[in-house]
């Protein structure tokens, strides 16, 4: 078959030629003044031309490809606004899980526009540069997509008006844009280590694939379609983390222990965000297609086991407390809905407690935690809901000096306890939620010892005042729209009037 | 180990305490009832006395616990920042050893939460 | 241990066709069929052959269109202009 086509240069060829083939070493300045980002974080590079593209995908063939995702993507999106699409899901309960991507996930593809165009610029190998200046702008697709698709949600449903303004400000938010503050500002290599490997390879799967097989799965035709016009770019993204981790690990034997540390790190920073993904999973999906834990079972243990075995011929060895984390796929998901019943009415999306099937479902996933830890708590709170006595926490949480989530997650082996850790620095005590945040902050104390830590900011008085309304002002909140429990809120009443109009019908 | 950087490293920690008006930032927890998800952060004064703190502020965070009534308080064990702990209730949260960020936990025997859950 | 390699793709008309070439090319691979997406998986290596897609299309098949498809990977890539393989290193 390969002899009917014209005779061109091979993909290899070609693909050398309009990436290296474009690059030169600077004679007027010193290389090491050009590029003088890439070498302060300990990482030696003997030999640039080591990196191996794995996809040799040039820009024209890019340029082509990503227009035909487009097109696709703007046909879907047209076709669900225009055929009112948001009557086709399957709940509205599930739109809240789209308010936490909006504000908590598409901002941070925007941050990762931003690193990838910083980084992009500062490698000095023309390989690595290239995939990262693609990379950029497959995130601003990201974000753009994102916001295009959930804009027609917003027209109909609460909590969906004000992302950026929220992602800088709102409590539970400061948990996904500390993650990539803290990357952004490490160096390129840590950069790639944390976003391209630790998040993109090892992690996002856990994200994009199960909820958006789950989107699918309850009727969200816009969110699947941009999910996975998204992840498909990120196959790529993928092969840049792997590949940036080999090309460290074949350069210099002394990049090992930083690469492996850099691992340790991002892993457990990623596990911590991704609780926010499993609770999505478990309560926010109205139809559900696998739980938590069989996500992690798949694409941790058995993706990630098949990927560090492949890695420990380097001597690299799988991420500390990956362990602990694979206990916490027990629990992590109950932990994390449970923090945000407590505090919904300072959330810009609703919590509920799941209905008996769905509790039902929840018990079979969990047989050996959901009974007997969870379930009579939602019990009772379904009852105080249902007597006029919705259980809100009123005091404000203690967070977490590194992830900054409140510190509602359990010692692993002791599940009633809560799991404390704490470490001292120039005379202040700083507390952390478990071994692996404690172990990052004692690291690099300096860094983590500014963190925007949303609680002690509110007591500092820099959050719009000292009561809470003023807070979720500040926070741009409609009041009694956007927060608060699901029953009684106006998205159900539209959803419900909704849904007697087409029984009428 | 000090952070990997382009220059010098030095930068003011956001949470000293004269960050809070003159008070002092305390953490508590009520062990096994985790119905509040996680321990909670104020700010007091330094200078409030300890039975202040467990007959004012306490009950307005905890009370609508059906357990929060049946504390005996002469029951609970405490520890401050993970030691043992006998609080004085006639002396200051200062002069207990209560500093900024000291985290108080306490137990509260023959109170296991909603249906034993330690919720 | 078992060293598992794996492609997802989107259930649809344009994925058709690569899903089927893979299931022809690696016959020890298994298909999961998720709501709107489906895994292979195959224990070391993968193989999406062009000149078998080709066939079952009826059409030239350039093999990067695989990127309009994709959603996920695990393995080390190679690709090329006739193939694009996933494998583990053993």
């Amino acid at each position: 078959m390969s002899g009917k086509r014209k005779s061109k240069l091979g993909i290899k060829q070609r693909y050398s030629m309009l990436t290296r083939g474009l690059g030169w070493d600077t004679t007027y300045q010193d290389m090491d003044k050009v590029f003088p980002y890439d070498n302060y974080e300990g990482i030696i590079i003997h030999d640039w031309d080591g990196w191996e593209d794995p996809f040799r995908l040039t820009m024209d063939a890019y340029w082509k490809f990503q227009s035909e995702k487009e097109k696709k993507l703007y046909a879907v999106i047209d076709s669900f606004a225009q055929n009112n699409g948001h009557l086709g899901i399957t709940d509205a309960r599930y739109v809240n899980a789209l308010k936490l991507f909006l504000t908590g996930v598409s901002p941070l593809e925007y941050q990762a526009a931003r690193g990838f165009t910083h980084v992009g610029r500062q490698f000095r190998g023309v390989g690595p540069r290239v995939a990262c200046q693609m990379q950029a702008i497959d995130e601003l697709r990201h974000v753009q997509t994102q916001i295009h698709s959930m804009s027609h949600y917003n027209k109909y449903f609460d909590g969906l008006h004000s992302a950026p303004h929220m992602h800088d400000r709102v409590w539970y938010l400061s948990v996904p844009k500390s993650f990539f503050d803290d990357a952004r500002t490490a160096g390129p290599f840590e950069f790639l280590t944390s976003i391209s490997f630790a998040f993109e390879y090892v992690l996002t799967n856990l994200l994009f694939v199960p909820f958006m097989s789950g989107a699918a799965f309850n009727g969200d035709m816009a969110t699947v379609t941009f999910g996975f016009s998204a992840q498909s770019d990120e196959a790529r993204h993928m092969t840049l983390g792997l590949e940036v981790i080999k090309f460290m690990l074949e350069q210099d034997e002394r990049n090992i222990p930083i690469v492996q540390r850099w691992m340790d790190k991002w892993f457990w920073r990623g596990t911590r965000m991704l609780a926010l993904v499993a609770m999505m999973m478990d309560y926010m999906l109205p139809k559900r297609v696998m739980s938590w834990r069989e996500a992690w079972d798949i694409y941790f243990t058995e993706a990630g086991g098949a990927l560090f075995a492949d890695l420990a011929r380097y001597g690299i060895k799988p991420p500390k407390y990956a362990d602990i984390a694979t206990k916490e796929a027990e629990h992590i998901s109950h932990q994390a809905w449970h923090i945000f019943y407590n505090y919904t009415h300072a959330a810009a999306f609703h919590t509920w407690v799941p209905e008996k099937d769905e509790l039902d479902w929840l018990s079979e996933k969990y047989p050996n935690t959901f009974d007997k830890y969870y379930r009579p708590r939602l019990e009772y709170l379904d009852k105080e809901e249902k007597a006029g006595r919705r259980f809100y926490n009123d005091t404000l949480p203690m967070l977490c000096q590194v992830c900054q989530i409140p510190m509602g997650f359990t010692d692993m082996d002791d599940p009633t306890t809560i799991s404390f850790e704490v470490s001292e620095y120039n005379g202040d005590k700083y507390h952390t939620c478990s071994l692996g945040c404690r172990d990052i902050f004692d690291y690099e104390p300096a860094k983590y010892v500014q963190a925007w830590l949303p609680v002690h900011q509110i007591y500092q008085g820099n959050c719009g005042g000292a009561e809470v309304p003023d807070v979720l002002k500040w926070y741009n909140f409609n009041l009694g729209a956007d927060n608060l429990e699901y029953n009684g809120s106006p998205d159900q009443k539209l959803w419900d009037e909704w849904q007697a109009h087409r029984k009428k019908a | 180990m000090s952070v990997a950087s382009i220059g010098k490293y030095e930068f003011e920690p956001l949470d000293k305490v004269e960050n809070f008006h003159g008070n002092q930032l305390t953490y508590f927890n009520w062990e096994q009832h985790l119905l509040f998800c996680a321990p909670v952060c104020l700010p007091l004064p330094p200078e409030m006395p300890f039975a202040a703190l467990v007959q004012e502020v306490l009950p307005g965070v905890y009370n609508k616990h059906p357990d929060f009534q049946k504390i005996n308080w002469d029951e609970v064990t405490w520890t401050l920042d993970q030691a043992d702990f006998t609080p004085d209730m006639g002396k200051s949260l200062a002069d207990n050893g209560l500093g900024h960020k000291s985290l108080l936990r306490f137990w509260t025997p023959g109170l296991d939460g909603i249906k034993g859950s330690h919720s | 241990m078992s060293r598992i390699v794996s492609i997802t793709l989107q259930n649809n008309d344009d994925a058709r066709p690569i899903i089927e070439a893979i299931e022809k090319d690696n016959p020890e691979a298994t298909v999961n069929i998720y709501p709107a997406m489906v895994k292979i998986d195959c224990e070391g290596r993968l193989i999406i052959k062009q000149e078998t897609v080709e066939e079952l299309l009826g059409r030239e098949w350039d093999v990067q269109e695989l990127h309009l498809s994709l959603v996920s990977i695990a393995g080390n890539v190679d690709e090329e202009d006739d193939y694009f393989e996933l494998s583990w290193n053993v």
